[in-house]
């Protein structure tokens, strides 16, 4: 294809990254920190699940744990240096300025590349939210270093290297992946793919306050205004303690509806497989999967979902998983805790009829008993 | 206004099936598409340059088979269509894939005009990291707007856009000034039925091919494996759950009597749920 070059090009080189050296500039990058997200005075919980993910890895490699908080001045800032201790950190990095209130790529991305430019991590874990990606893609771009996105599983291996592991090819695979010569080593997990850790009231300790230089006339992106969604419930659906969804199964849009009785019934959040939102049978924001929502509740009743894998790597974490299909060989039963062979669309009628006259009033009484 | 779209051929995940023995991937006979996202910022190019005049040129990197989907943009309306493919390219990860869009977007730029916005998708289906598009914004120094549901207005004469962007628990109205890069969110338009001129002109159309030296790519250390920071070590298939689902018998029993062993099932491995779902049910 490169025809003009007159010269027999060489074959690219090998596979440099495996090299185990790591060059002598990034010798003294040490310590394992999570980015707590902030965003309108509330703390994202998947910041919270990383540092109980950071934890282990620091105490593995035996170093510290550091929260790296990025806030306007004021009681929400400090709350949430206050909360990364209570979730395990060692140590807080803290840059507060107006010019944080808002999120934005530029000062945001600016305060960051500064703090590991300074400070110099080893690992640095942030949430693959909306926010978390956007930073997070421009700071490993500014570091040139590497950037695992959506990981699944963290762990440290024998030479000290973080090893991400995280869904290929649709979640149809897993890869593990290094970032050896380079640091420090980025990698983003979704929200609920981690345990949320133990709180634990403790004392603040040493907090390392970092100062941004740059001025607010120096941005040049404005934040105009903000707009929260009016359904709340889809921000509730990867944090929801039950939930109910359906698939291809159900045979019709209009049959969702029983989802969402059964739901209702038992004060449940509702959500989709994928070919449903491709269908456009449901909004994007109720997909469960590897490119959905990830859950974690404590029941989860999947009706008419035949369980491809990229459905189930999101709901894995679920403690009991409750499959209704037609097909008995449907791959959800190989990993659902129980399973009915039935059609879900006769089924679910019956089920929430059952649900009601389980739960009411008058049974609870009789529990109580 | 010139307007860069940055695209991926991606393989039909849908078909995708994995080898039960070998856990390799079995890409023969999958079909090829362009990345789904990626179409929601080519109809949104579309629809800039059908409103404010100009031209769409996009650009994909990858192997010489990839011009099909570039022929399928053209299709759609676009006006030029680039093909970066080297073999010094092969293996690359995020960081060295933008570092080698980003160097042809500037060549794009110095040949046929600066861009005012370069689009990509949201996130490729193959890949679902969502980082291309931040680390072209970054190299190329352009104001990165990701996650974009809507173009509200664009100032040309005074170089402002304003969007609507997706984010955590709501949207965000943002202001900011051209070049930039945006990543257009899923869902926020629909990829038009190409014009038989478009169809027509396609077919003709000379697709520009570059290799790493043609597009002004002068360190190739930067490119392909060597210049990926992130190495994959290993590829497995997930374990699979060691016990299958405890079936619920269903032989010979009404709905009614089946719904209530189902519920007395997963109370009897949940007890804290009872009282808790009777609660949020009352």
């Amino acid at each position: 294809m490169s025809s003009a070059n007159p010269e027999t090009p060489r074959p690219p080189a090998g596979r440099a990254g495996m090299k185990k050296e790591l060059p002598e500039r990034f010798r003294d990058y040490r310590h394992v920190w999570v980015f707590i997200e902030l965003e309108r005075g509330q703390v994202h919980p998947v910041s919270f699940e990383l540092l109980g993910e950071g934890r282990k890895l620091a105490d593995k490699l035996g170093v510290q744990l550091a929260g790296a908080v990025l806030g306007p001045p004021g009681e929400a800032t400090q709350n949430a240096v206050a909360e990364a201790f209570a979730y395990g950190a060692d140590l807080v990095y803290l840059v507060e300025a107006p010019l944080l209130a808002d999120y934005r790529n530029e000062p945001f991305a600016k305060a960051m590349t500064d703090l590991v430019d300074t400070y110099k991590p080893e690992i640095l874990l942030l949430g693959a939210t909306t926010l978390g990606r956007d930073l997070a893609g421009s700071v490993a771009t500014t570091l040139l270093t590497g950037l695992t996105a959506d990981c699944t599983e963290l762990d440290v291996d024998a030479d000290g290297s973080l090893a991400a592991t995280r869904p290929t090819f649709g979640g149809s695979l897993l890869c593990t992946i290094y970032t050896l010569n380079y640091r420090p080593q980025m990698a983003t997990v979704r929200p609920r793919v981690m345990p949320m850790p133990q709180r634990a009231d403790r004392a603040i300790g040493r907090v390392i306050a970092h100062k941004l230089s740059l001025a607010e006339d120096e941005i040049v992106t404005k934040v105009l205004g903000f707009l929260p969604d009016s359904q709340s419930g889809t921000a509730n659906l990867a944090y929801a303690d039950v939930v109910v969804a359906g698939g291809l199964g159900l045979g019709g849009a209009e049959n969702l509806q029983l989802v969402k009785s059964l739901a209702r019934a038992i004060g449940a959040e509702f959500g989709c497989s994928r070919p449903l939102v491709q269908k456009g049978w449901m909004p994007a924001d109720r997909q469960i999967g590897q490119t959905g929502k990830t859950i974690r509740p404590k029941l989860y009743i999947a009706a008419g979902i035949s369980g491809a894998i990229q459905h189930r790597v999101g709901v894995e974490g679920a403690d009991l998983i409750v499959a209704i299909n037609t097909d008995p060989n449907a791959p959800i039963f190989d990993f659902a805790h129980l399973g009915i062979v039935t059609d879900a669309v006769r089924f679910l009628p019956a089920l929430i009829e059952a649900f009601t006259r389980r739960l009411s009033p008058h049974s609870r009484d009789k529990l109580a008993s | 206004m010139h307007i860069v779209v940055s695209i991926k051929q991606v393989p039909d995940s849908a078909q995708i099936r994995v080898h039960p023995v070998t856990n390799t991937i079995m890409r023969q006979g999958v079909p090829t598409i362009i990345n789904p996202y990626d179409l929601f910022a080519l109809e949104e190019a579309l629809r800039l340059r059908d409103a404010y005049g100009g031209e769409v040129t996009v650009l994909t990197m990858g192997p010489p088979m990839a011009e099909d989907c570039l022929r399928k943009a053209l299709g759609y309306g676009a006006d030029r269509a680039v093909l970066l493919t080297d073999r010094y390219f092969a293996g690359s990860d995020t960081l060295a894939t933008s570092f080698a869009l980003s160097q042809a977007i500037a060549k794009i730029g110095e040949m046929f005009g600066p861009p005012d916005v370069v689009f990509t998708g949201k996130q490729t289906i193959d890949g679902d990291t969502a980082q291309v598009g931040p680390g072209i914004a970054k190299r190329l120094d352009l104001f990165q707007l990701t996650y974009v549901a809507k173009i509200a207005s664009i100032d040309l004469a005074a170089r402002e856009i304003t969007v609507e962007r997706r984010c955590e628990g709501g949207t965000q109205k943002l202001k900011s000034r051209l070049p930039c890069l945006i990543t257009m969110l899923e869902g926020t338009n629909e990829m038009r039925r190409g014009s038989i001129e478009d169809a027509l002109c396609a077919a003709r159309s000379r697709i520009v091919k570059w290799s790493a030296a043609e597009a002004g790519i002068e360190d190739l250390t930067k490119c392909g494996l060597r210049g990926s920071p992130t190495v994959v070590k290993r590829v497995f298939a997930p374990t699979p759950r060691s016990q299958k689902a405890v079936q619920i018998d269903t032989a010979e029993k009404t709905l009614r009597d089946l719904a209530d062993e189902l519920i007395g099932a997963i109370f009897t491995r949940q007890p804290a749920l009872e009282p808790e779902l009777a609660f949020e049910a009352a």
